[in-house]
């Protein structure tokens, strides 16, 4: 009977509640809802505090991930959805969340929600999500004052580690760790920039001997690299923060930090949240002028 | 805002840069540009708090970017790109 083959490019959902705001005493209730091309997340905030998110993978349904986003949410949360004053919808999905009021781009939300999340000393954000990368500078409000983002090409990307972690059998969660787990020098870079390329690559370092420690090694720092030569363009400032899913990722992250030669910023919070974390404390931010959903 | 957009591939880096903090919407970029890629937007996407028009490029061209703007970026001999000498502001800049 064959074994069922572990997906092992899968990461940890998650949501979460914070047991002791009291949302009811809030003036609104805001909702962020970012629908990426690999994870979706919601974040509800009551006063521009965050009261619950979830992250989940946004699969294939793309329709109803800003939908299964939310009720993941508010799974258990005693929230009836009718209390929800505004809801912003962001990310590449955007246009696909029907029961938002508006929809924002990811720029404008990965910035301020950096700025929530990591605090007000943020000047500099990069954003590594699935199919995609952001370099994202701001002031003191999260206002952004210079950006790029980088959607065409995968190498970089979430998409690209999940495809190396899927070719070498190491499950996402573990790539970061393993990555340092080699003896010696650190192995020089993939030469590809392509992660296509960079798959044959790998396939013909371990074919030669290489551990697959090693080949992680040399794979992160080439992403290191390519992320490196595109926040290089908009100019590094501190304070310097890092959301989305590759910063869970020590692997890449510690690598590109050494070429940055700074400390990346901390938080407690999921950096994933950052995009809808945004997107709802606009919608705060037009309750409060008045441009709010009118009842 | 200094609005980068465009791509980097293996191939190399093509970004066209619009400084919104110089643009005005009057839109005479649009009429410029051969290749149709910019547009004049009544706000602006990348800062809901920013009143007024901007011109972006729009969505389904900025991965097209380094073919779209062969038309105006020969090899050899090159005059002025018609979107960066339209542009009264001096909004416009190109990365390659």
């Amino acid at each position: 009977m064959p074994e069922e083959k572990e997906e092992l490019w899968r990461w940890t959902e998650s949501n979460w509640k914070d047991p002791d705001l009291k949302w009811q005493d809030a003036k609104f209730i805001t909702v962020g809802i970012d629908v990426g091309s690999v994870s979706s997340q919601a974040c509800i905030m009551a006063d521009g505090q965050i009261f619950a998110y979830a992250n989940m993978r946004t699969g294939s349904d793309s329709p109803n991930s800003a939908r299964n986003a939310l009720n993941y949410a508010l799974e258990g949360a005693d929230m009836a959805e009718d209390k929800i004053d505004y809801c912003i919808g962001t990310g590449y999905g955007r246009v696909n969340v029907p029961f938002a009021d508006r929809s924002i781009t990811e720029i404008a939300c990965h910035a301020r929600g950096a700025n929530f999340i990591y605090g007000n000393q943020i000047r500099t954000v990069l954003d590594v999500g699935g199919q995609d990368i952001k370099a994202i500078r701001c002031d003191d409000k999260g206002r952004v004052t210079n950006f790029l983002m980088n959607d065409k090409c995968a190498a970089g990307t979430g998409r690209g580690m999940e495809v190396f972690s899927d070719l070498l059998g190491v499950s996402i969660n573990e790539v970061g760790d393993r990555s340092f787990q080699f003896k010696g020098e650190e192995p020089e870079a993939v030469s590809s920039t392509c992660v296509v390329y960079a798959k044959s690559e790998a396939t013909g370092l371990l074919r030669k001997g290489w551990t697959t420690e090693e080949v992680l090694a040399s794979y992160c720092k080439a992403m290191a690299e390519r992320i490196y030569s595109l926040v290089e363009r908009v100019g590094v400032v501190p304070e310097f923060c890092i959301t989305g899913g590759m910063a869970k990722n020590r692997g890449v992250i510690d690598r590109l930090m050494s070429k940055i030669g700074l400390d990346a910023a901390k938080t407690k919070w999921d950096t994933q949240i950052a995009g809808a974390a945004g997107a709802a404390l606009f919608g705060y931010a037009l309750c409060r002028k008045g441009k709010g959903r009118k009842k | 805002m200094l609005a980068n957009y465009g791509y980097s591939d293996g191939s190399g880096s093509y970004f066209i840069t619009i400084d919104t903090d110089k643009c005005d919407g009057c839109g005479d970029c649009v009429d410029a540009c051969p290749a149709k890629l910019f547009e004049v937007l009544d706000e602006d996407p990348n800062d809901p708090m920013r009143d007024g028009p901007v011109a972006v490029i729009e969505a389904e061209m900025k991965k097209k970017m380094k073919y779209a703007c062969n038309l105006c970026k020969p090899q050899g001999d090159r005059p002025a790109l018609p979107c960066v000498e339209a542009c009264k502001a001096g909004a416009i800049s190109h990365s390659w």
